[in-house]
């Protein structure tokens, strides 16, 4: 019983140390993840990191949450999947909700609105660079780029929830890749 | 009752955000602005908070809407909610690793997903676009030059790998710096 607590307890500091070291998560997480789960702890091997990481990608949420559940799970069971994913997630809630009361007390001095003029022009080019990697991750065929073109069109001029996008989109994928499984 | 809709919000955004990060920004868009808990501009801003804020860029955005809409059982509800989704389906596939990560069904259903995910990140950045270079409250073309320029030098050093945290600062003192020139 004390062995279980000690366990869940290192699996909550542990991602609490890797939630509050990575900014802007996701694949940033991955090398200090790889550190602490796989070189310190020994907990998963290196090769099951890489699975994690593509179970991730084809599950939904967070990558860090998807992992974080994942590794606890696999160290100490369900309560060791609940303290993985706390540790993960607390820092940043609480990072955040003080950060959010300071946003609101300085958004209206003029520096800060100025400064923020600039750096939503920034993040433009942020959220165009993470869709160019994420486009090189697309299969590179004729059906991909034109549910890239399809999917942005209806969204845009139609205004289409994106979940019925999203949704509709992975039945294409599942029929397609089984109608080339059938052609070959 | 705006506690129970943070949550359901945040779980759907949970439930159909794959590949994490960036991916989310349609789906936010869609659930949160459409809900008026803030506006295109605050998300933006926010992008950038959260990119230089430590912590999984998911529960950065769903810790800070839900706090600025609902204080902290606001904060608490919408992070709930964007977490469970990825802690139960991990929880489920775990039990079933192998044969999910063979699965046609599943690989064929991320060929399409994926395409979807870029295609919709592209119209949200086209929408974004339009709101951040308009020149808005202070008239003139100048400041969607400027804007337009920043952005285009921020692709550059984007691509070249540069950290977003610099990115963020030096679009910023570039909006500090044109504000006062052009007493915005």
């Amino acid at each position: 019983m004390g062995d279980a607590v000690r366990k869940d307890k290192e699996l909550f500091l542990t991602f609490a140390k890797i939630g509050l070291f990575t900014f802007g998560g996701g694949y940033a997480m991955i090398p200090i993840m790889e550190r602490e789960t796989v070189e310190n702890k020994k907990w998963i091997s290196g090769e099951e990191l890489l699975d994690i990481i593509v179970i991730a990608e084809s599950t939904p949420g967070p990558i860090a949450i998807n992992a974080a559940t994942f590794i606890g799970k696999k160290v100490g069971g369900f309560f060791g999947a609940v303290c993985a994913t706390l540790g993960v997630v607390l820092p940043s809630f609480f990072i955040i909700l003080a950060v959010s009361y300071f946003f609101e007390a300085f958004r209206e001095i003029k520096v800060v609105r100025y400064a923020f003029w600039g750096i939503r022009a920034g993040v433009l080019a942020l959220i165009l660079k993470a869709l160019y990697s994420m486009f090189k991750k697309c299969p590179q065929d004729i059906l991909s780029y034109a549910i890239i073109l399809l999917s942005a069109a209806v969204v845009l001029i139609f205004n289409v929830n994106v979940i019925i996008v999203i949704v509709a989109c992975a039945f294409i994928g599942i029929i397609s890749s089984a109608l080339r499984r059938e052609a070959k | 009752m705006i506690i129970l809709e943070l949550f359901l919000a945040f779980f759907r955004i949970g439930l159909f955000t794959f590949g994490g990060g960036y991916a989310m920004i349609p789906l936010i868009k869609s659930e949160v602005i459409s809900h008026g808990w803030a506006e295109t501009e605050d998300i933006i801003n926010f992008i950038a908070v959260s990119e230089s804020t430590p912590g999984p860029f998911a529960i950065n955005m769903a810790t800070f809407i839900g706090s600025t809409t609902g204080g902290v059982p606001g904060a608490a509800a919408a992070t709930l909610g964007v977490v469970l989704p990825s802690f139960l389906v991990i929880l489920l596939v775990s039990r079933v690793y192998d044969r999910f990560k063979k699965s046609r069904v599943v690989k064929g259903a991320m060929q399409g997903l994926r395409p979807a995910v870029v295609g919709m990140i592209l119209s949200a950045l086209i929408s974004l676009g339009f709101e951040v270079f308009k020149s808005g409250e202070y008239g003139g073309i100048m400041p969607s030059v400027i804007g337009v320029l920043i952005f285009s030098v921020m692709i550059i050093l984007a691509l070249k790998k540069k950290s977003p945290i610099l990115i963020i600062l030096i679009s910023g003192a570039v909006g500090i710096i044109s504000g006062y020139a052009l007493g915005m």
